[in-house]
């Protein structure tokens, strides 16, 4: 049933994703995690990301792209994303500016994470409703949601990156459902950390619905 | 079980492009593998090494690609399949045993796979390994997708033993570090055995001695080789080709720019107009199959990473082509049509391509580019490279950047390379005044201390991690020694190759299989050598600035500083504070306070904040990382630490 609903539910091919963030919130494992979940649906699936800054504080960007056809580039023309999902609003802003449409879906983490030149006094932090409204502005429909706090409420900030993917399967903009999370938790995570993998998936579907 | 030699053949698996390489391996029945971690490379080796018990592998991190290199080669020369894995510049490292490798030969398949970093996304230049193929004479692959990565790196073996040459196989950031799904193969069952014969006639390239000599013929059988892997190609289903029978352009491509042109051919719907030659065979080229696809059109687009070494071996075929082809107008970098530099994408095949076919193409209509630009310009202030929390390199190069201004000489650092490079970035207090190739921070300390005689009086300091010491400190630091060079190396020893993801080295009690293996001691190394070495822990601000403005007042000698702090991200360490920091307000004077936000406008730690209403400095509980140096910068002492339990 599932498997007939999924090529149907993408509404254009190659459907365009952006998970980004900052170096160390778990981007790349969003979008592994979601890229093995349409996977599952039978879906071929092109991630491209760039891992050198990583872990050191920059910009990270993976470029997720579902196609039923294989042989995409890896990295997603300008101006052709149809999702972006964001662990930090600021960085949802910097991949609208290259990649956004007026169609596009923006799925935004609001927990802030300022860059040294914000720290140091050089640059100045948006408040919150004005990321609000200039993300607002440049997308079709956006969820902004509190991830990382309610991932703090479990016990660590880092669960906030599968809480999103939680939250985007409660969107129902892509065939990503709690079935296929667990087969893909149980292949890529050590046995101990799947349940509370599933704990934060089912949060984060939370944030949506409530 | 791990993840790579998990499913049954048939089954289609998300493959990152290293990993699909690992996987090509395995079908393979490669026995050996070795490289020197490096971005975009390091994974190919991390998952061989995970599966080598279970496979039956000997997998290892060499001290560096040149020994990387010669330990497959020597698998090699027994019999035994051996893939060597490196970034672009370990090519450079590895090229003197490359090229005489070359020449001598190989007996089991030998497979080399550098993946080069166009761009420089995590490098400190975007130099190629494709060059190296041509000048040494050697056959090269290039994977256009993630399935080819798995499927070239299995032929590669077939050819390297139907040649007895070494084969290289290219791939770059964006092949290597993305992921598509990938077909599984079988992995066979292995029971190969290693038996190296040498004392055979010395022309006889499986029973005598593996040599380049006697060189003329050596050489002259190398490009016999050449000419064969040449025939070989010409059908090869590695090229291929998408497009009219007769288009208007030919665009000629290779690597993932493979997938840029697809894209950029639909993009602008010039599926009837355009036909792309994808070309896996890179070197030596088919000139069959370029004779055919050349016929098909007037104007050739050529779309590659980084340098025109495509276009540059199709314009001499196309030369030598032409009574049969036809002239051809030739589109690429070097007329500019596709930029020279930097890593390409679709947009930037789009904009070369639209100019050829004459067309017009906006990426976004110009009100939403222009108020996005904006939103973007006010909202999202520039992310500039940071040393994590906690990392140990923020606190040492706190302390030598002080040192040298309290010492007063004008002492500089040469650089080195790991994260460690990124001190020449306010993170680091840009500390750092040369920044070249592995080890030549040393190697440039020890040249820079033998300039007394010529007035140089300035303190010579170098900077090396751990990895790297091993790397290439080693040969440099003992000139150094020998010719009483007069410079204080500072070893930023975080316990494992931290920018890469914490391969082991020869400092580490830990081999790359994960066994207990005998560390070898850097400090005990520099005394051997004859130096003056002291070893702290750099976030020990008070005892590491006192030491190093001992060593660097000391005019003379080889002097050494260990600096020995875990790693922030380290398994040991990861998500495990050793204190809990805390602000006191009622302390922190803020605006006020003489020290100008030390902590947050120059230590600028990313787990401070800077309260602008209140005027005081935070903590941001989700990224500190309790390392517990910020509280010895405050001068009023606002800044607690409480050890964690």
């Amino acid at each position: 049933m599932m498997k007939e609903q999924a090529t149907m539910a993408l509404s254009a091919d190659p459907y365009n994703i952006i998970i980004t963030g900052v170096g160390g919130q778990g981007n790349v494992l969003a979008s592994r995690v979601m890229g093995n979940m349409l996977m599952e649906k039978g879906l071929h699936i092109t991630i491209g990301e760039t891992f050198g800054a990583s872990q050191r504080g920059g910009s990270v960007m993976s470029h997720l792209r579902v196609s039923a056809a294989a042989d995409v580039s890896p990295q997603i023309p300008r101006g052709r994303a149809h999702l972006v999902v964001s662990l930090e609003p600021t960085e949802a802003l910097r991949v609208l500016k290259d990649y956004g449409n007026a169609k596009v879906l923006v799925l935004c983490n609001m927990r802030p994470i300022h860059a040294i030149g914000v720290i140091s006094g050089e640059a100045q932090y948006p408040a919150t409703a004005e990321l609000k409204k200039w993300i607002g502005d440049l997308s079709q429909n956006a969820w902004y949601v509190n991830a990382t706090e309610a991932a703090m409420a479990m016990g660590n900030p880092i669960f906030g990156n599968v809480m999103l993917v939680g939250a985007l399967a409660a969107t129902g903009v892509l065939p990503l459902d709690r079935d296929s999370f667990a087969t893909v938790m149980a292949r890529m995570m050590p046995g101990d950390k799947v349940a509370r993998n599933m704990e934060a998936f089912d949060k984060g579907k939370l944030l949506i619905d409530n | 079980m791990s993840y790579l030699i998990q499913g049954q053949k048939g089954e289609r698996r998300l493959f990152m492009g290293n990993e699909a390489i690992a996987r090509g391996a395995l079908e393979a029945g490669v026995s050996v593998a070795a490289g020197y971690p490096g971005t975009p490379s390091s994974e190919i080796i991390e998952n061989l090494a995970a599966v080598a018990g279970e496979r039956n592998l000997y997998v290892e991190w060499s001290v560096n690609e040149k020994v990387a290199l010669e330990v497959a080669a020597a698998a090699s020369f027994a019999g035994l399949r051996a893939l060597c894995v490196m970034k672009q510049n370990g090519v450079n490292v590895a090229s003197d045993f490359l090229l005489h490798l070359a020449g001598s030969g190989t007996r089991g398949g030998l497979v080399l796979v550098p993946c080069d970093d166009p761009g420089a996304l995590s490098s400190v230049n975007e130099g190629e390994s494709r060059h190296f193929a041509r000048m040494i004479e050697i056959p090269l692959l290039e994977p256009g997708n993630f399935q080819e990565a798995k499927e070239m790196i299995q032929y590669a073996f077939e050819l390297s033993e139907q040649l007895r040459t070494l084969v290289m196989v290219r791939s770059v950031t964006r092949l290597s570090h993305a992921s598509g799904d990938v077909t599984l193969g079988e992995l066979p069952q292995s029971a190969a055995r290693a038996f190296f014969k040498h004392d055979g006639f010395i022309l006889d390239p499986l029973e005598g001695p593996m040599i380049s000599s006697p060189v003329e013929y050596k050489h002259g059988l190398q490009q016999e080789k050449i000419k064969q892997a040449a025939e070989l190609f010409e059908t090869s289903p590695f090229n291929t080709y998408t497009g009219p029978p007769q288009p208007e352009v030919l665009l000629i491509t290779s690597s993932v720019c493979n997938l840029y042109s697809l894209e950029a051919v639909r993009l602008l719907e010039a599926g009837e107009r355009v036909g792309v030659l994808k070309m896996g065979t890179t070197w030596p080229l088919p000139a069959g199959v370029l004779e055919k696809h050349l016929r098909r059109a007037a104007k050739v687009l050529i779309v590659e990473e980084v340098i025109p070494f495509l276009e540059e071996n199709v314009k001499i075929l196309a030369a030598e082509l032409a009574p049969a082809v036809g002239v051809k107008t030739f589109y690429g970098k070097r007329d500019g049509t596709i930029p020279a530099t930097g890593e390409m994408n679709p947009d930037r095949v789009i904009e070369g391509l639209a100019k050829v076919l004459g067309v017009q193409y906006a990426a976004m209509p110009a009100d939403y580019a222009q108020k996005a630009l904006e939103s973007a310009f006010f909202g999202a202030p520039v992310r500039e490279l940071t040393f994590c929390p906690g990392c140990p390199h923020r606190a040492s190069f706190w302390s030598i950047h002080n040192i040298l201004q309290l010492d007063h000489r004008q002492g500089f650092v040469c650089g080195d390379i790991g994260c460690y490079s990124m001190a020449m970035l306010p993170t680091g207090f840009s500390s750092l005044s040369t920044l070249h190739a592995m080890g030549s921070g040393t190697g440039l300390a020890s040249g820079f201390g033998m300039l007394k005689p010529f007035g140089l009086n300035q303190p010579v300091l170098a900077v090396s991690g751990d990895s790297t010491f091993f790397h290439a400190v080693m040969p440099a630091l003992a000139n150094a020694a020998h010719n009483r060079a007069d410079i204080t190396l500072v070893v930023l020893d975080n316990s494992g190759t931290a920018m890469t993801g914490f391969q082991p080295h020869p400092g580490l009690p830990v081999d790359a299989a994960g066994l207990e293996v005998e560390a070898l001691d850097i400090a005990r190394i520099c005394e051997a050598m004859g130096a003056t070495v002291r070893q702290c822990d750099p976030f020990d601000l008070q005892k590491t600035q006192e030491t190093l403005l001992e060593l660097i007042g000391e005019e003379k000698g080889l002097k050494v500083l260990v600096l020995k702090q875990l790693c922030a991200l380290s398994p040991e360490k990861k998500g495990k504070k050793m204190y809990h920091m805390r602000i006191d307000a009622s302390l922190c004077r803020g605006e006020n306070c003489g020290c100008n936000r030390l902590c947050t406008r120059v230590f600028k730690c990313p787990g401070l904040t800077w309260d602008k209403e209140e005027s005081v400095s935070r903590i941001d509980e989700v990224i500190c990382a309790g390392c517990g140096v910020c509280a010895s910068i405050c001068p009023v002492g606002a800044i607690g630490k409480e050890e964690a339990v």
